[in-house]
């Protein structure tokens, strides 16, 4: 693409695309170091990733203005207008992510706390946040690349984590079902379940938002993956 | 239970409102300057057309071939067709004037005439029409109404109508357009010369204007071309290259020379 007549609003997307993409890379690494907390149950881990929320929302708030300032001063078009929209809805998909990062890093102090964890509590959402972590990547990544293919493939992949989540519950209601004594660890598991679900949602936001950059279509609430994804 | 529609289903918007001018393989030419290349384009009854594109696109050149205002210059002559009222304007044997006032221009100066202001409405008026003193009191003030500059001028309606301010002069040119009931205007980036507070004003009025006319304006301003106008055409080196809705030219162009002149990545 050639660069703008304007070399400093050149500068000025370019300085949103990559801070986006620190954000980004923040989050991946704040949701990573909460699972690993959660399997460790180190306090210590926990309340660090907890703290590090604050610099994700201050992350947020700051990319939140450089936008309104590129709209006031520029008045993008086309291309540069749907980056700046998406940009501004996938800042908030990963502001959530964050949250739930800390909401599973919390779910590690509170087991610690309790002491004895009854429950393969860290087995039984593995799979699920593995499959997470790979789609947080995955997306990030489309949306640095633009590459709506890999986008369109992310969309259908959170059905699978979907599923997961399904299972993961059937599975902890059995535990608490054979033994009462399961039931608040099992909850907390299922808690940390539910944020992985959830960041598997924001994920996908992020991947429609590639579409919505590259197609100019807004394809949430159709089931454009789904017709796009045989070919 | 998932709510879905289809975007597969959805078929490019066909626009299918009137079509008062169209436009089939315009050639123009400035002596042996080829200005206009191939044109093919249809202007809608009761919307507001909008022009874009890098200074020497032949924006201008496309506006004034819709009235034949460039018959005033010798060496310059178009070709193809321009159908307007069931007839190519283009042909030998069309009364210009007529033409003209059915076709009205309003330009980027303001043009007012050195006479009152009441003579610069009814100057045009009585070259087509013979009224009575009070048939002619009433069409100065509905035109200068329409033009949105009747309470500004009302009291003074003998000064000279360069005594105004650059966009009441402009919108005294506006009403003395309308003022002989034309069926389209012509607006050549009728708000290049103005401050912004009458460049609000200008384009609150075509956007009352086009309840009853016809409009194209050539402007450089894309935000005014985003913000008032239904459709766009950008042109570039005398072609059209793209036409379409408005809104879609300016948040999903179809092609990419619209893209990069529309997002400020030109030359």
């Amino acid at each position: 693409m050639p660069e703008h007549s304007s070399k400093q609003y050149e500068l000025d997307l370019e300085a949103i695309r990559s801070k986006v993409l620190l954000m980004g890379g923040m989050v991946e690494k704040q949701f990573h170091d909460a699972m690993a907390c959660f399997r460790t149950l180190n306090i210590v881990e926990a309340e660090r990733i907890i703290a590090t929320d604050l610099e994700v929302n201050q992350m947020e708030v700051a990319l939140d203005d450089a936008c309104s300032h590129l709209i006031v001063k520029r008045q993008p078009a086309a291309n540069d207008l749907r980056t700046v929209m998406a940009t501004i809805k996938a800042i908030t998909d990963l502001e959530r992510i964050g949250d739930e990062a800390t909401k599973i890093a919390r779910a590690a102090r509170s087991l610690h706390q309790r002491g004895i964890v009854p429950i393969a509590h860290e087995e039984t959402v593995r799979v699920m946040a593995d499959s997470a972590a790979v789609l947080l990547h995955d997306a990030l990544d489309a949306f640095a690349r633009l590459d709506k293919k890999q986008a369109t493939k992310l969309i259908i992949q959170d059905e699978l984590i979907d599923h997961e989540f399904r299972s993961v519950m059937r599975n902890v209601i059995t535990f608490m079902m054979e033994d009462p004594r399961t039931i608040s660890a099992s909850l907390d598991t299922l808690w940390v379940a539910k944020a992985i679900e959830r960041i598997g949602d924001h994920t996908k936001n992020i991947a429609e938002y590639v579409i919505y950059v590259v197609e100019g279509k807004d394809i949430r609430h159709t089931d454009y993956a789904q017709q796009h994804s045989a070919g | 239970m998932q709510m879905t529609t289809s975007l597969l289903q959805e078929t490019p918007t066909a626009i299918t409102s009137p079509v008062t001018i169209k436009v089939t393989d315009l050639n123009f030419f400035y002596g042996s300057f080829q200005g206009l290349k191939n044109i093919n384009l249809d202007i809608h009854e009761k919307k507001v057309t909008a022009f874009i594109g890098p200074s020497g696109c032949g924006k201008s050149t496309l506006l004034r071939t819709m009235n034949r205002m460039y018959d005033l210059y010798p060496g310059q002559r178009a070709e193809g067709k321009i159908v307007y009222g069931g007839r190519n304007i283009l042909e030998e044997g069309v009364d210009v004037n007529v033409l003209r006032a059915k076709v009205g221009m309003v330009f980027q100066k303001p043009t007012p005439f050195p006479m009152s202001i009441y003579d610069n409405i009814a100057f045009g008026v009585r070259l087509y029409e013979k009224l009575s003193k009070g048939e002619m009191d009433e069409r100065v003030e509905w035109a200068l109404k329409k033009a949105a500059i009747w309470n500004e001028v009302k009291d003074k309606l003998n000064k000279n109508g360069l005594s105004l301010s650059g966009g009441q002069q402009q919108r005294l040119c506006i009403a003395r357009g309308v003022a002989v009931k034309p069926d389209v205007l012509l607006l050549d980036e009728p708000t290049s010369a103005l401050d912004p507070i009458s460049t609000v004003k200008i384009e609150e009025l075509i956007t009352e204007l086009k309840e009853d006319y016809t409009i194209v304006i050539v402007t450089h301003n894309m935000q005014q071309a985003a913000r008032c106008s239904d459709y766009t055409a950008y042109m570039y080196l005398g072609e059209l290259v793209e036409f379409g809705e408005t809104d879609n030219i300016f948040i999903n162009p179809t092609r990419k020379e619209t893209q990069d002149y529309i997002t400020g990545r030109f030359g």
